[in-house]
């Protein structure tokens, strides 16, 4: 708690700060990061609390996406209409999906959470009315009760989701729910034979994880005014995988921690030319996932439980 | 209470059980006992449901139950124990029996209210722990747990969903004497009030607490009878018991 209220003062005082000093840019990445940190989050409930190592996560995330993006190009451009729809559809998907998947355990499940990501990846691609593999633009960002195309009024409204999706996910994990959840976890067999229907326990995460998901989504497609199908590439699965592990698996604010520190590292990495390496490697800026990998390797050599794992050893070795 | 009428079951060319018919009586403590390999444990499997069986039926207080999920079994009174410790080890010991306790009270698709505050779940887990005696270790992981404690939290998991049978797959694996004892005298205990159906290798412990025997030899029963009569059957010293029982 001592570290957590400066930090919210210092996320609620940033945009000022950036608007103040004219670097509007900061602001817009930082809703960026909070974005991917939200979808992060929702694969952190499926695969650090509910051990379901899903790949196809971005399927849910490109499914709120474009839901979120149809829905401004043909003229519904109410937020409050297109991202609950948004929501809607991804857990529709991930119901769906989740259904069939769940069905299987270990690399079955992994091999065919990734298939199916990567079949709807290729439906949109398929999907020529709504820009196909060139992807979709849209005019302007949908709207609340006020304009969303400020950057800093977008900030604040990215920032309260994601301060809501944590809440949510710490409330959910400390109900009868989310017990269970963590049960299945550590020894399904078990939860099994105590007398739980673990299957349609499973579902409902993977359900509700594919809604926030979905929400992300919604968010990414809004912030860029962009939408196109490499949001569902396996990549991209991928790169919330990297965010969660980074971050800490089944941990709070794991995916918010990964999603922080990876994006910042590729963003560090690509626009701040450290002069020796240049003159080493000049290319080596367009190569910035190799200092991700290497980060990630430490970590996972290291610190196999993430940035939040090694914040709270740190916190309970210090009085 | 429970009748299986001839339940088979095969992995692939092996046949682990063998129509084997088996009737167990309210209030019993009924020992199954068979060399290794027997297919005692796949028999666990079928009644508890964890396994679905390949032909015959499972009757449980009248009611089929051959096609009922495991979890359904569990509610309708049917649990068991494992051979190999299945725990939740990364949890409490009252965190494991609460799980438990959890089970069977209510739904659990609760989202939003605090486990914490579900104050009467937490004192029946509570008096699970004193009936196995670990109240001491409520707090602790647990993997921690000693193999003795760990078997009997994992009695104790079963015990924690309320069965009207139990089924306790070699609850004294592995155990030493002393642990045997205070495992023996908890299953004395809990027989008063629930039907058990116990698979032992350990004689001493099956001749003290069973009411009726049955006998599995490759996949096949080949007796189910008292005590004294399975101690004096020439078939079953043949197949299994060997010089181990004086006659």
């Amino acid at each position: 708690m001592k570290t957590k209220i400066p930090v919210f003062v210092l996320l609620v005082l940033f945009p000022l700060a950036m608007l103040w000093a004219d670097q509007l840019f900061y602001v817009s990445f930082a809703s960026r990061v909070m974005i991917y940190a939200i979808a992060a989050t929702s694969l952190n409930l499926v695969l650090g609390y509910g051990g379901m190592i899903s790949f196809g996560h971005a399927a849910f995330v490109g499914t709120g996406a474009y839901v979120g993006s149809i829905l401004v190009a043909e003229g519904v451009t109410s937020a409050f209409i297109g991202w609950p729809a948004a929501i809607a559809v991804s857990a529709l998907a991930a119901w769906i999906i989740g259904a069939i998947s769940l069905r299987t355990r270990g690399v079955y499940f992994i091999m065919i959470t990734l298939a199916f990501a990567q079949m709807m990846f290729y439906l949109v691609n398929s999907m020529k009315a709504y820009g196909g593999d060139e992807g979709l633009s849209l005019r302007q960002r949908p709207s609340l009760l006020f304009d969303l195309g400020n950057e800093v009024a977008f900030y604040y409204v990215v920032l309260f989701l994601l301060l809501l999706s944590i809440f949510l996910l710490y409330r959910l994990m400390r109900s009868r729910f989310g017990r269970v959840v963590v049960a299945i976890r550590e020894n399904e067999a078990r939860a099994e034979a105590v007398g739980f229907p673990v299957y349609r326990y499973k579902l409902v995460c993977f359900v509700i994880a594919g809604a926030g998901a979905g929400l992300a989504g919604a968010l990414l497609a809004s912030h860029g005014k962009y939408v196109n199908p490499n949001v569902l590439h396996w990549v991209q699965s991928g790169t919330l995988m990297i965010m969660v592990i980074l971050g800490g698996v089944g941990h709070l604010w794991g995916g918010v921690l990964g999603a922080a520190v990876l994006l910042g590292l590729e963003h560090l990495i690509s626009d701040y030319p450290i002069g020796w390496l240049a003159s080493l490697a000049p290319n080596y800026q367009q190569h910035a996932n190799l200092g991700v990998g290497l980060v990630m390797l430490a970590i996972v050599l290291f610190a196999p439980q993430g940035i939040a794992g090694l914040m709270e050893r740190r916190k309970n070795a210090s009085p | 209470m429970l009748r299986l009428e001839r339940v088979s079951k095969r992995f692939g060319g092996v046949v682990a059980t063998d129509g084997v018919s088996l009737e167990i009586a309210a209030g019993e403590v009924h020992a199954l006992i068979g060399p290794n390999g027997a297919g005692k444990t796949t028999l666990v499997g079928l009644i508890s449901g964890a396994l679905a069986s390949d032909g015959g039926a499972i009757l449980f207080e009248d009611r089929t139950i051959t096609a009922m999920k495991q979890h359904d079994r569990v509610r309708a009174g049917l649990a068991r124990s494992y051979q190999i410790t299945s725990i939740f080890r990364r949890l409490s010991v009252l965190d494991n029996v609460a799980l438990a306790v959890q089970a069977r009270s209510g739904s659990s698709f609760s989202f939003w209210r605090p486990l914490e505050k579900e104050t009467r779940l937490f004192d029946e887990a509570r008096s699970i722990l004193e009936a196995i005696n670990l109240q001491a270790k409520a707090t602790t992981p647990a993997a921690t747990l000693s193999h003795g404690e760990q078997r009997a939290l994992e009695v104790g998991l079963a015990l924690a969903t309320q069965p009207k049978l139990v089924l306790l797959d070699e609850p004294m694996a592995g155990m030493g004497p002393q642990e045997s004892r205070s495992m023996i005298e908890l299953i004395e205990r809990i027989s008063a009030g629930v039907t058990v159906l116990l698979v032992e290798h350990d004689m001493d412990a099956v001749f003290r607490l069973a009411d009726r025997i049955s006998v599995m030899v490759d996949g096949r029963m080949i007796a189910t009878d008292t005590p004294e009569k399975i101690r004096a059957n020439p078939e079953v010293r043949r197949a299994y018991l060997g010089d181990e029982v004086p006659a």
